[in-house]
């Protein structure tokens, strides 16, 4: 195996380039090395204006979504020899505007994320006093899955609904409230209702399953959106049939 | 100071589907509901003619056996299985089946529905064919 | 431009959620905003793994907690804080149950305990082993059902501004588009974490790098502490990456390289197939870690690439448990060191951690410096003392972060008024020196990860698990070097859209004042006690050491040190006893 890879990355500066320019580096090629760590070589050694998010370095906190070779991966969680003898071409996840190189503006998801109400709602709050919620192990089990989500966004960056129609509430957004609407503590299924039904709610969503596939924690944000579309087809179908009272 | 461009929005090209498999198998997927309507019209086309009497029925198929129709039905044929294979790969996905207190894992609501779509094409068999 | 708020919490982490939830709460007219170089979701308190301690079971009690604290501190805590805290954990623990946070239960559906290092008792609350994640974002989701707190996301606080000794806001950056701004305040929680990246090899994410410290420091508010610094038993060879106590909580085993479960020759214990509390791998980090050293020098250790290493051996476990209880665990090591723990030894080192010291406050998480809170990792209340306890860490967040919180919107409710036009040229003055930085630094000739490096490097061996006055001395010359040539700096990147060069920069100006305070701490405290190991002094000296160091920042940018004396409430000062 040789001992270099080369990293074919976008720039992109606001205020010289009109659009992204690919700048090629060299780095070592080292077994244990992620892409992450192929970019803070640049980063520390050729060139310091390589502008990047990256922080636990664990596949954890969701900062260092990018796009590698075309899919979006987690580059603290993917590996270099992966890609040998490359290139590796690395961009910006897709999607999402580009402020500056390989950062992309997520404001549109962190303003989306409370019109689903991602909190518990309570018909009634027991004070502390009292003790827990009880919850049982299966209880938990049911919404556990969509409580994995890190907000890495690969998901909206693998979404092609989202990439013509930026106004799709997304993924990881709608599985949220799911992992809220099936918490057997929560009570606000009905607050949720209006967002998840709206047509840039789950009925936006064609199922195409990228979302899933490039999920890197299984959260499955496509199932937990057909399910809710036939939570929300029976509600329809319950408010149609059944009287005001017993709704 | 220099002025600014802002961020980059990355067009989206007219061909995005074809720059993933996954993509280009979902507008297939997407496409075979044009077919899934060609069969309901051809089967509504099919009802209308044996309502007509022996004369309509038979001309019914004569325009069934021409070689574009055949070619279409078959074609259409295809995609309908692509429908079919591709919505019961998705259908354990959007139904969580409990029994008797445990969930019915995927693969049995998978097989469930090849196991009806089997029975009733059996059915139809026999009495087509009988 | 100028933006006011009554509060203003610097860091989105636990700490930084709960205090701005608290001001919201005690005080629902308050202005509150939260500043945080990093989207919330991103700090670091997502990457805790293990748990969250409080009393639970009707067998405990909160003497038992505090009591095991404060030996575990090697009795440095401050016992009326501890008793506070041990007293508050519970009641934040369920706060946060009912807020959503995904606790493991019981097949009966209350919430789920498990062992855990120098604990005497089960006490330990858990989500899987992915509880600082849940916890975080429990937390940040539930902040987002308070519309009224404003956030600064991704925006870098580069000073306090203080007037006549008191908080007046502070000056933030921001990344996206080098916007400078000055954000006045009545009250400055600082919520920003530890330092670990002052390491070369620690668990800690890129974004802890000791700023809060660093500010408050550089406000006028001593640092307490700083020569406490944590070891966590198991950390993977190459990455650092935590693997969590709680997977010998669950009953893994530490061996050596001749198979042979050291910990019984370092007076922790004899060794049982299963776990004793209190005992063997369930002792307290600092001996654990200590006890790695010692098997170096026998030449017991494994060497690898990356260094000697001991191993953690699962494989008694089974894969339903590890699946169960310790998935990350096992997905960790299977990503980062291509070892399955089911079948394999994972091969492990102590790595830095946490840091016990921080800014000081008293049980309100009030500093010195008025106006001015802090709380979480970047205070030293002191709760840990000497050594941190395994899971007390997040409730410190939230008990101590509610704390501050309720304290500063009771400060900010009485005081207030307007913004001296003095604090306003402060403002003015920082945006002119950034300004500097960003454009100037054309002819630089050191590269800042040269220099962060070598500070790195400097501080593994000076202030390592084991030190002595010399080596500490040699430490505090290089850092002063260090932070010469830190003056001529290079800085590659001019633009304002994002610009994480400068921010590295600001990062390692923060890190090189935060290293020599714990330079400078370690070299007077003539004793060994807890994490601070000096081979030099081997005791323990309580007639002159039952005292915290304080460290104040003096004009010329070095540090005086000072003691202050432990509160002992009820545990006079005791030997501690694990294994017997």
């Amino acid at each position: 195996m040789a001992d270099r890879i080369t990293l074919e990355v976008a720039r992109y500066r606001p205020e010289q380039d009109a659009e992204p320019v690919m700048q090629s580096y060299e780095v070592p090629l080292r077994k244990d090395w992620a892409i992450l760590d192929g970019l803070n070589h640049v980063k520390d050694n050729l060139d310091g204006t390589l502008s990047y998010r990256w922080s636990c370095r664990m596949g954890i906190c969701g900062s260092c979504g990018m796009t590698v070779n075309g899919e979006p991966k987690l580059t603290c969680a993917t590996f270099l020899t992966d890609y040998a003898p490359g290139p590796v071409r690395i961009e910006a996840l897709r999607n999402f505007p580009v402020i500056r190189d390989l950062v992309v503006d997520i404001d549109d998801f962190m303003s989306k994320l409370p019109t689903v109400k991602p909190w518990l709602v309570r018909d009634k709050q027991s004070p502390v006093e009292e003790g827990e919620y009880l919850q049982t192990p299966e209880e938990l089990d049911e919404y556990k899955q969509y409580s994995m989500c890190i907000n890495c966004m690969l998901c909206y960056a693998a979404c092609p609904v989202y990439a013509l129609d930026d106004k799709f509430v997304g993924p990881a957004a709608l599985a949220l409230a799911q992992r809220y609407n099936l918490d057997s503590r929560d009570d606000g299924a009905a607050d949720r209702r209006d967002v998840l039904s709206s047509d840039e709610g789950v009925w936006a969503c064609t199922f195409v399953g990228e979302c899933s596939a490039v999920c890197p924690k299984d959260v499955d944000p496509a199932g937990a959106i057909q399910r809710y579309k036939l939570t929300a087809a029976t509600q329809a179908v319950k408010d149609l049939l059944l009287p005001r009272g017993a709704r | 100071m220099s002025s600014t461009a802002g961020p980059y929005r990355r067009p989206v090209s007219l061909f995005w589907w074809l720059e993933r498999r996954s993509y280009l198998v979902f507008v297939l997927r997407e496409l075979s509901s044009v077919f899934v309507a060609w069969f309901v019209v051809y089967l509504l086309m099919l009802v209308s003619a044996i309502g007509g009497g022996s004369d309509s029925y038979q001309r019914f198929l004569d325009r069934s056996d021409q070689a574009w129709m055949l070619v279409l039905n078959i074609v259409s044929f295809l995609f309908v299985l692509l429908h079919m294979v591709t919505w019961f790969g998705l259908a354990p996905k959007a139904m969580v089946v409990r029994l008797r207190g445990r969930r019915v894992p995927s693969r049995a609501i998978l097989a469930g529905h090849y196991a009806l779509c089997a029975l009733l094409s059996a059915v139809v068999a026999w009495v087509v064919l009988r | 431009m100028t933006a006011s708020y009554d509060v203003v919490v610097i860091g989105g982490g636990g700490a930084g959620l709960r205090a701005a939830i608290a001001v919201a709460e005690t005080n629902p007219r308050l202005r509150v905003a939260i500043v945080s170089k990093v989207y919330p979701m991103r700090s670091h308190t997502v990457s805790a793994e293990g748990g969250a301690a409080a009393v639970a079971g009707a067998d405990d009690t909160l003497d038992e907690h505090a009591y095991d604290t404060v030996s575990g501190s090697d009795w440095l805590s401050d016992q009326d804080a501890v008793e506070a805290f041990v007293a508050e954990a519970p009641r934040e623990l369920l706060r946060l149950e009912h807020w959503g946070c995904p606790w493991t239960r019981q097949p009966d559906g209350h919430i789920a305990v498990r062992a855990f290092g120098g604990m005497k008792k089960m006490r330990t609350w858990f989500a899987a082993d992915k509880t600082g994640f849940h916890l975080l974002h429990t937390l940040f989701q539930t902040a987002l059902s308070y519309p009224d707190i404003v956030r600064y996301d991704e925006w870098y606080v580069t000073t306090l501004l203080v007037d006549d000794g008191t908080v007046r806001g502070l000056v933030a950056l921001e990344l996206a588009t080098g916007r400078v701004e000055t954000i006045t305040a009545t009250a400055v929680i600082v919520c920003t974490g530890g330092c670990g990246r002052v390491y070369p090899f620690t668990t800690n994410a890129n974004i802890k790098t000791g700023d809060g410290m660093a500010l408050a420091y550089r406000a006028g508010a001593p640092l307490k502490d700083m020569e406490f610094v944590q070891y966590h038993p198991t950390g993977l060879p190459f990455t650092g990456i935590l693997i969590t106590e709680a997977a010998r909580a669950e009953g893994g085993w530490m061996l050596n390289k001749d198979g042979y479960r050291y910990l019984q020759d370092y007076d922790l214990g004899t060794p049982s197939p299963t776990p004793v509390l209190r005992s063997m791998e369930l002792g307290p980090r600092d001996r654990l870690s200590q006890a790695f050293v010692h098997e170096q020098e026998k030449g017991r250790t494994t060497d690898t690439p990356y260094g000697p290493v001991v191993h953690l051996d699962l494989r008694h476990l089974g894969a339903e448990l590890i699946d169960a209880k310790l998935p990350f665990v096992r997905e960790l090591c299977t990503n980062y060191q291509n070892i399955d723990p089911v079948t394999e030894l994972v091969p492990v080192r102590p790595v830095v951690h946490y840091m016990m010291g921080g800014v000081h406050t008293d049980i309100h998480g009030a500093t010195p410096v008025k106006g001015l809170y802090a709380a979480g990792e970047v205070a030293c209340v002191s709760i840990n003392g000497a050594n941190r306890l395994g899971s007390n860490s997040l409730p410190e967040l939230l008990v101590f972060g509610a704390r501050a919180g309720r304290a500063a919107a009771v400060y900010a409710g009485l005081n207030g008024g307007t913004v001296s036009s003095a604090v306003l040229a402060q403002g003015r003055d920082e945006e002119r020196r950034l300004e500097q930085e960003l454009t100037g630094r054309t002819d630089g000739h050191e590269r800042i990860a040269d220099i962060r490096t070598e500070m790195q490097a400097t501080m593994e061996d000076g202030a390592g698990i084991y030190r002595d006055g010399d080596a500490l001395a040699k430490a505090a010359n290089s850092l002063r070097e260090l932070r010469e040539r830190f003056a001529g700096a290079a800085v590659d990147d001019h633009s304002r859209s994002f610009n994480t060069e400068l921010v590295a920069l600001l990062e390692l100006s923060c890190m090189l004042d935060v290293a020599e305070s714990i330079i400078a701490s370690a070299l007077h405290r003539e004793e060994s006690r807890g994490a601070h190991q000096r081979i030099d002094f081997p005791a323990r000296d309580d007639a002159r050491y039952l005292a915290h160091s304080l460290i104040h920042r003096k004009p010329d940018g070095t540090g005086k040190v000072e003691y202050l004396p432990v509160t002992i409430t009820r545990w006079p000062p005791g030997e501690r006893v694990y294994g017997r």
